[in-house]
């Protein structure tokens, strides 16, 4: 069966889909156009301005948010298509006033000038330490490549993400 | 929301999906990882009437070896990242993760689908060269039934192939090649994961004495389409030690025409097409040589 939503059986207003999202640990249910895409949803319908968007493109890597544990733009991401996932935005790494050690990390290595970027370089770095293996330096590079820092300043948030990892890993800063 | 309207259609089977592609053909437009797609339809460069989203195909979400280990058969639904991760499929044919490093970065590798990229035909896309390299099939199913597509045939021009719009690629196969070989990809990018100025992925043959039996090349981002360009004849017989891979680097740079854009002159892509098939064949024949 194919679910279809078109102008015809629209009653008013544009044509909606109706999706369940799962957002910071809390279900949301919402009526979306179909072109909406999850970076607008998440800012202009749940107000949720943290994740911040730029290029549209998905090459400046400032809109990345966890779907389902993984890393993704969610500038080009249909909202229609988290229907049913568990979305992690930054406003979720927080445990309330407690910040999440890599927060606690980009603020104590001065990680971040402007911090537009911030965001998307948290949550792609938490993606990396939630995986199965303790990141090395050179692993932390490859992984945050896609994710641009206008200001320039990568070696501080490699450095924020290398200490949580150390930590991790029991070692020099354990 | 930037995107033009579409009238929106989620199938729960690819027998929904094929059926609603027919309904609308040829206003259809198919959705997989969209990593292309959404950014064409935001900045309406695509605005389709309808669009066809596959996301609820999980039977099309898989990665399989064949059953000798001679081929990777990829669905339409697998991500790029399932398919680098794949420890099957690296383990008959390293060259799909060792290729797949250099796609994009990995938030579009996580969403960005193999198939969706070929079907996309991009001709900076390196799924599409690697599959006409390996001499791979396309398969594509319709109401009217399903048909399987050699590469060679299946690429048409940039952002062209020979599907119809009411046909829907369910899945690609990519074969592992026969004999003592060693595959490499390798490109330059201004940025590791952008759209490559020049790339190239080779396979290198060697006989049972370590003479080079076969040798050949496929290229991106110098050509409309994936173009593969046998070089044999400029190595075949030497020795894989003192091959004179710099002639057969040569060989491909004569037979191929790159264009001037923005981001490279002529010029500079011929020779790093010269450049980097020469580094290529020589890292896929010393791979070849320690091979089983």
């Amino acid at each position: 069966m194919t679910e279809s939503v078109s102008e015809s059986v629209a009653t008013s207003g544009p044509p909606r889909v109706p999706v369940t999202v799962g957002v910071n640990g809390v279900s949301v249910s919402r009526q979306v156009e179909p072109r909406s895409v999850l970076v607008d949803f998440l800012r202009e319908d749940l107000g949720l301005t943290g994740t911040k968007v730029s290029c549209e493109l998905q090459v400046c890597g400032v809109c990345t948010v966890l779907v389902d544990g993984r890393p993704v733009s969610a500038c080009t991401f249909l909202t229609a298509d988290a229907d049913g996932a568990d979305v992690t935005t930054v406003e979720g790494l927080s445990d309330g006033q407690t910040l999440h050690p890599l927060q606690e990390s980009f603020v104590d290595h001065f990680a971040l000038q402007c911090g537009f970027c911030t965001p998307g370089f948290l949550m792609m770095s938490k993606a990396l330490l939630d995986g199965d293996e303790v990141p090395d330096r050179e692993a932390i590079v490859e992984h945050l490549e896609g994710n641009i820092c206008r200001c320039t300043g990568y070696e501080p948030i490699v450095e924020a993400v290398e200490h949580v990892a150390e930590k991790l890993r029991g070692g020099p800063h354990g | 929301m930037k995107p033009a309207g579409f009238t929106y259609h989620r199938p729960a089977t690819v027998d929904d999906a094929v059926a609603v592609l027919a309904e609308v053909n040829p206003a259809g437009k198919v959705l997989a990882g969209g990593q292309s797609l959404v950014p064409l339809l935001s900045m309406r460069l695509a605005a389709p009437e309808h669009l066809v989203d596959i996301n609820r195909l999980s039977s099309l979400a898989y990665v399989r070896v064949g059953d000798d280990g001679g081929s990777v058969t990829v669905g339409a639904l697998a991500r790029h990242a399932d398919v680098e991760r794949d420890a099957a499929a690296y383990a008959v044919l390293p060259l799909l993760r060792d290729t797949l490093r250099h796609v994009a970065h990995p938030t579009i590798r996580n969403r960005g689908t193999t198939v969706g990229s070929i079907a996309h035909a991009d001709p900076s896309g390196e799924m599409t060269a690697v599959l006409a390299l390996l001499e791979g099939t396309v398969t594509l199913r319709s109401t009217g039934g399903e048909r399987t597509v050699a590469a060679r045939d299946f690429f048409t021009g940039p952002m062209s192939t020979c599907a119809d719009a009411g046909e829907l690629v369910t899945s690609v196969t990519f074969p592992v090649p026969e004999g003592r070989t060693g595959a490499v990809w390798t490109e330059v990018a201004r940025r590791h994961g952008d759209y490559a100025v020049c790339g190239t992925g080779v396979v290198v043959t060697l006989d049972d004495d370590l003479r080079v039996a076969g040798a050949r090349a496929a290229y991106i981002s110098v050509a409309p389409e994936p173009v593969v360009i046998d070089l044999t004849e400029a190595v075949a017989g030497e020795m894989v030690d003192d091959a004179d891979w710099p002639a057969a680097g040569r060989l491909a740079a004569g037979r191929l025409d790159p264009g001037d854009d923005i981001h490279a002159t002529a010029a500079y892509r011929s020779h790093l097409a010269e450049v980097l098939t020469t580094r290529a064949l020589r890292e896929a024949a010393g791979r070849a040589s320690v091979a089983a």
